[in-house]
C-alpha cells in the first residue's frame, strides 16, 4: 500500500508528541523524587531544572506561578497556555491519530485516546501521591502504545510512527543532560557531593537507567560514568547512540521499500558514522554544554531533512 | 403521537410480554436478565465507543464536540420472511432510483411521458446542470444508498426518506453488532442471526466492479474524506480501514491532464475509484462551491472524461429530495414496469394548492418538513408541537408552500428500550444500506435502527437525543432454538479465520442479488 505523504507526516509527529509526553511525565516523576525523596529536599531549584529542560521555563516565568511542585506540575501536565504540557502533546498526538485512524492498529489508537481521556475534565493535579498516580497513568498508556506499535505491521507506517519517536528521544535525551550544565550546585555543596548525587541519580530514573547503571559500571555514581552511558551506549534503549543507530535503521527499511535514498539517510548515515568514533571522555575534555547544543541543533536539521525527502511539505 | 396503539416489534400489538410467538426465546432473555445487568453491559459498550472515539459532532454545540451516541442494548429483530420481502422492495426501489439518475442526466424520458413535472426537476436546487450528460462509469450513479424506513406492523414497511448521496451510519452497525456479540453472547446462541460483518468486502467489490474501464484488473480505491473533524470522520476511517483503503482528503489528491493522482511519500500514484464523502458542493471547486478547500480542482473534469469513478456519482441530491420523493411511486412504476413493493408514507405537496390547504386545515395532525433539511432540523411534529411552533410554521407554509411537505403521523412501531425506570417501548426507524454495482443490487441482512429514547418522542435523529440499537435479522423464523445450533452465522468476529461452523446454517439470507451482469 502506498503511504500518503501527509499520512506520513501525522505518524511522524504523532511519535513525536507521544514520547515528548513520556519524557514530561517520566521528568515530572523523577523531580518529584529528587524534591522529596532523596537524602535532603531539593526544592525549587529542582523544578526550575525540569521547566529548563523542557524549554517551558520563560513560559512558566510569564504564568507568574511560584515555583512550587503544584504549580509546577501543573503547568507541565495541565496547562494548556503553552503547547509543552503533557495534555497538549496528549492532545496533538490524539489529533495525528485520529487523521490517521487507518494507518493504526486499533490497540495503538485506543493507547492514545485511553492517555487522551486521564486528563479530560481533569481540574487540578493534587498532591504527590496524585501526582505520581496521574503520571504513572500516563506511563501505562505510553508503554501500551509502545507495545502496540510492535504488534502493528512492520510497514511504512509503523517506521514513521517509530522514525518520530527516535528523532525525539534523541531531542529529549539530549536535553536531559544539558540541564546538568545549568543547575548550579548549592554554595558549599561540592561536585561528587549529595546534592550532585542525587541530580545525576534524578536524570537516570527519568530515562529509566538506574539499574542498567549499576549493571554497566562497577565504580559507583560518577558523572563520567552516567555521561558513557547516555551518550555513547548502544545497547541503552535512550541513549544518543541508540537513537542515532535507530533513525539510521529506520530509514534503511523505509528506503529498502521505496528503493531510493535521499538527504536525510545520508546526513542519519554521517552522522552515526562521526557518532561511532565519539569517546565519552573527549567530550568531557571538549565541553558537554557544546557538545550536546551542536547534537540538538542537528538532530533539528535531520528532521528538516526527513520532511522534505518524503514530502511532507 | 395520540392514542393509537402501536406496534411493539418484540411483543406485537399488545406491548406486553408474551412475545410475539416467533421471538419467544428473546423474551426468555429480557425477562431473566436483570436490568442491573443489561445497564451494566450497556455502559461496557458506550465505555468502547468512547474507547474507540465512535463520536460524533453536534452542530451549534461547542460544549459537547465530542459525543457518544446512546446505545441501547435490547435489538430490534427482523424475522427472515419480513426480511425476504423487504429486501426485494429495496431492491427494486433503488433500481428504480439507479435508472432514474441515468435518465434525468441522459434522455430524460420520464419528463418527456409527463411522469414528472419538469419544472420540479430541473429548477430543483438538487438538480446539477453542470453534470448532464456525463455518465458514470457502467451508468450507476446510486452505488450506496440507506433506504430510512418505519414500520407500522409485521409486515407494514414504509420508505420515510431516500439517501442517495452520502448515507452514513454504517459504522454504527457493524460496531454495534460487535458490541452485542461480546456483551450479549448468549443471545446469539438462543437466535441464529444473519452476519453483518461481509460489508466492507461487499463495498469494496462494489467500488472495483465499477471502475473506469481503463483502471485495468486491480483498481486503486480511496476512502475521500472532509477531515477528521468532520462530524462522520470516524465512519470514514472505519471504512477505509476495513476495506483497507486510504483514506484521503482533498489536498491529498491532484488532477494533471484529467486524471487523479494522490500524493504519496514515492510520488504520484493513480487513484480510479474514490468513495467520497463530501457534498457535491464541496467536491470540485472548479464546478461547484469555488471557495471549498475541501474538494479535489478538477475532479469533475477526471470524472466528465471518464478517468475515475465517483461514489456516490454528483448530482445524486435530485433522486432522494423531498419534494421528488413523492413521486417515488410512479417513478418505481416507470422503470421497473411494476407497482412499488414498499409504499411511500402519504405525502402532501404544499406547492399544490390542494395540498397545502389541507395541510394548513390540520397541522396539529401532520409532520411537516423542508423538503431540503436533514437531520430532523425544520421540522415540525404537529401532535407535540407547542401552539407557538404551528403558528411559526403556518406562516412559513404561507409564505413558501414549495419549501414544504407533510405527512400523517404515523404509529411507529417499538422496541423495548432501557429507561431510567426499567424497559419501555420507544419508537424506532430503520436504515438498512443497499449497495449497487455492476454486477448487480445487494442488501446486507442489518442496517442502522435508530431510537428515539424520549418517551413518546418520533424524532430519531442523533443530534436530536435519538440512539441505536444492533438489528437482527433471523435465519430462519425464530421459534425454537436449540443449543447446538449455538453460535451460528456467528462469523461476525472471526471473520475468514473461523472454523467450520456454517455447516448447519442453510442458505443465509446473506445478501439479496438481483440481476447478476449478463
Amino acid at each position: 500500500m502506498m503511504l500518503l505523504s501527509r499520512t506520513a507526516s501525522s505518524l511522524y509527529w504523532l511519535g513525536r508528541y507521544i514520547e515528548r509526553a513520556d519524557f514530561m511525565a517520566r521528568l515530572i516523576e523523577a523531580t518529584v523524587r529528587l524534591d522529596v525523596l532523596s537524602s535532603r529536599p531539593a526544592g525549587e531549584a529542582a523544578w526550575s531544572s525540569a521547566l529548563t529542560v523542557t524549554e517551558t521555563d520563560e513560559d512558566f516565568a510569564k504564568s507568574g506561578a511560584a515555583m512550587t511542585q503544584i504549580e509546577v506540575v501543573r503547568f507541565l501536565t495541565l496547562d494548556t497556555s503553552h503547547p509543552g504540557s503533557v495534555v497538549r502533546c496528549l492532545a496533538m498526538a490524539r489529533d495525528n491519530a485520529r487523521a490517521v485512524r487507518t494507518a493504526l492498529s486499533r490497540d495503538a489508537w485506543t493507547a492514545i485516546n485511553r492517555a487522551w481521556l486521564i486528563f479530560e475534565n481533569r481540574a487540578g493535579v493534587g498532591g504527590t501521591a496524585a501526582t505520581l498516580n496521574m503520571v504513572e497513568a500516563v506511563k501505562n498508556e505510553t508503554r501500551g502504545f509502545e507495545g502496540a506499535v510492535q504488534r502493528m505491521l512492520r510497514n511504512q507506517a509503523t517506521w514513521f510512527v517509530r522514525l518520530g519517536q527516535a528523532i525525539e528521544r534523541a531531542d529529549n535525551t539530549a536535553r536531559l543532560l544539558d540541564v546538568k550544565y545549568h543547575i548550579l550546585l548549592p554554595e558549599g555543596e561540592r561536585v561528587g557531593g549529595v546534592v550532585d548525587r542525587d541530580q545525576w541519580t534524578t536524570i537516570l530514573q527519568t530515562v529509566s537507567a538506574v539499574t542498567a547503571y549499576r549493571w554497566l559500571y562497577s565504580d559507583g555514581l560518577r558523572a563520567s560514568n552516567v555521561i558513557d552511558l547516555l551518550v555513547t551506549r548502544k545497547e541503552m534503549p535512550r541513549s544518543l547512540a541508540a537513537s542515532i543507530d535507530e533513525v539510521v535503521d529506520i530509514l534503511g527499511d523505509l528506503a529498502r521499500h521505496t528503493g531510493s535514498h535521499g538527504e536525510a539517510d545520508r546526513m542519519a548515515r554521517m552522522r552515526a558514522a562521526r557518532a561511532a568514533k565519539t569517546r565519552s571522555g573527549e567530550i568531557m575534555t571538549s565541553g558537554l554544554h557544546q557538545y550536546l547544543l551542536s547534537f540538538i541543533d542537528e538532530n533539528a536539521k535531520l528532521h528538516g531533512a526527513i520532511g522534505r525527502q518524503f514530502r511532507f511539505g | 403521537m395520540g392514542k393509537q396503539q402501536a406496534f411493539d416489534e418484540i411483543l406485537g400489538f399488545g406491548g406486553t410480554l408474551p412475545t410475539r410467538p416467533a421471538l419467544t426465546a428473546l423474551g426468555e432473555w429480557l425477562e431473566s436478565t436483570p436490568d442491573s445487568e443489561l445497564r451494566r453491559r450497556q455502559d461496557a459498550a458506550e465505555t468502547t465507543f468512547r474507547q474507540l472515539g465512535i463520536t460524533f459532532a453536534v452542530y451549534g454545540d461547542s460544549d459537547a464536540s465530542e459525543r457518544i451516541i446512546p446505545f441501547d442494548i435490547v435489538p430490534r429483530v427482523f424475522l427472515r420472511s419480513e426480511w425476504d420481502r423487504l429486501s426485494d422492495g429495496l431492491v427494486q426501489r433503488v433500481e428504480a432510483i439507479n435508472a432514474f439518475l441515468d435518465d434525468i442526466y441522459g434522455d430524460r424520458r420520464i419528463l418527456d411521458e409527463g411522469v414528472l413535472p419538469a419544472d420540479l426537476v430541473l429548477g430543483n436546487d438538487q438538480f446539477r446542470p453542470e453534470i448532464a450528460g456525463m455518465r458514470p462509469p457502467h451508468g450507476i450513479a446510486a452505488h450506496i444508498c440507506g433506504i430510512d424506513l418505519v414500520r407500522t406492523g409485521p409486515d407494514e414497511f414504509f420508505v420515510l426518506e431516500d439517501n442517495a448521496r452520502t448515507p452514513s451510519g454504517v459504522s454504527y452497525m457493524l460496531e454495534n453488532r460487535e458490541a452485542m456479540l461480546r456483551l450479549c453472547p448468549e443471545l446469539f446462541r438462543e437466535l441464529r442471526v444473519a452476519a453483518v460483518d461481509s460489508y466492507p468486502d461487499l463495498l469494496l467489490e462494489t467500488m472495483k466492479s465499477v471502475a473506469p474501464h481503463a483502471a485495468g484488473s486491480s483498481p486503486r480505491c480511496v476512502v475521500l474524506t472532509p477531515g477528521h473533524y468532520n462530524s462522520a470522520y470516524y465512519e470514514h476511517s472505519f471504512l477505509a480501514d476495513s476495506m483497507g483503503i486510504e483514506l484521503v482528503e482533498g489536498r491529498d489528491l491532484v488532477v494533471d491532464d484529467d486524471v487523479v493522482w494522490m500524493r504519496t511519500i514515492e510520488g504520484l500514484v493513480r487513484v480510479d475509484v474514490i468513495y467520497r464523502r463530501i457534498d457535491d458542493d464541496y467536491l470540485d471547486p472548479l464546478v461547484f462551491r469555488p471557495d471549498s478547500a475541501l474538494g479535489v480542482p478538477g475532479l469533475i473534469a477526471a470524472y466528465a472524461a471518464g478517468n475515475v469513478a465517483i461514489i456516490n456519482a454528483p448530482g445524486n441530491g435530485i433522486a432522494d429530495d423531498k419534494a421528488i420523493y413523492s413521486y417515488m411511486p410512479e417513478i418505481v412504476k416507470f422503470y421497473t414496469g411494476s407497482e412499488a413493493k414498499l409504499p411511500n408514507v402519504e405525502t402532501f405537496r404544499c406547492r399544490e394548492p390542494g395540498a397545502l390547504k389541507y395541510v394548513l386545515d390540520n397541522l396539529p395532525e401532520l409532520v411537516v418538513k423542508l423538503v431540503d433539511g436533514s437531520g430532523g432540523y425544520g421540522m415540525l411534529v404537529g401532535p407535540t408541537a407547542s401552539s407557538g411552533e404551528i403558528e411559526t410554521f403556518r406562516a412559513a407554509l404561507i409564505a413558501e408552500p414549495h419549501r414544504y411537505i407533510a405527512q400523517p403521523t404515523l404509529a411507529l412501531s417499538t422496541v423495548p428500550t432501557m429507561a431510567a425506570q426499567g424497559l419501555a417501548p420507544r419508537h424506532v426507524d430503520f436504515r438498512p444500506f443497499v449497495l449497487s454495482g455492476a454486477h448487480g443490487v445487494r442488501v446486507v441482512p442489518g442496517g442502522l435502527t435508530r431510537v428515539a429514547l424520549k418517551e413518546g418522542s418520533l424524532v430519531v435523529n442523533s443530534s436530536q437525543g435519538g440512539g441505536t440499537k444492533d438489528s437482527f435479522v433471523l435465519m430462519d423464523e425464530g421459534h425454537v432454538a436449540t443449543q447446538d445450533q449455538s453460535a451460528g452465522g456467528q462469523t461476525q468476529t472471526m471473520g475468514s479465520m473461523t472454523q467450520a461452523q456454517s455447516a448447519d446454517q442453510g442458505t443465509p439470507p446473506a445478501t439479496t442479488t438481483r440481476g447478476d451482469a449478463a
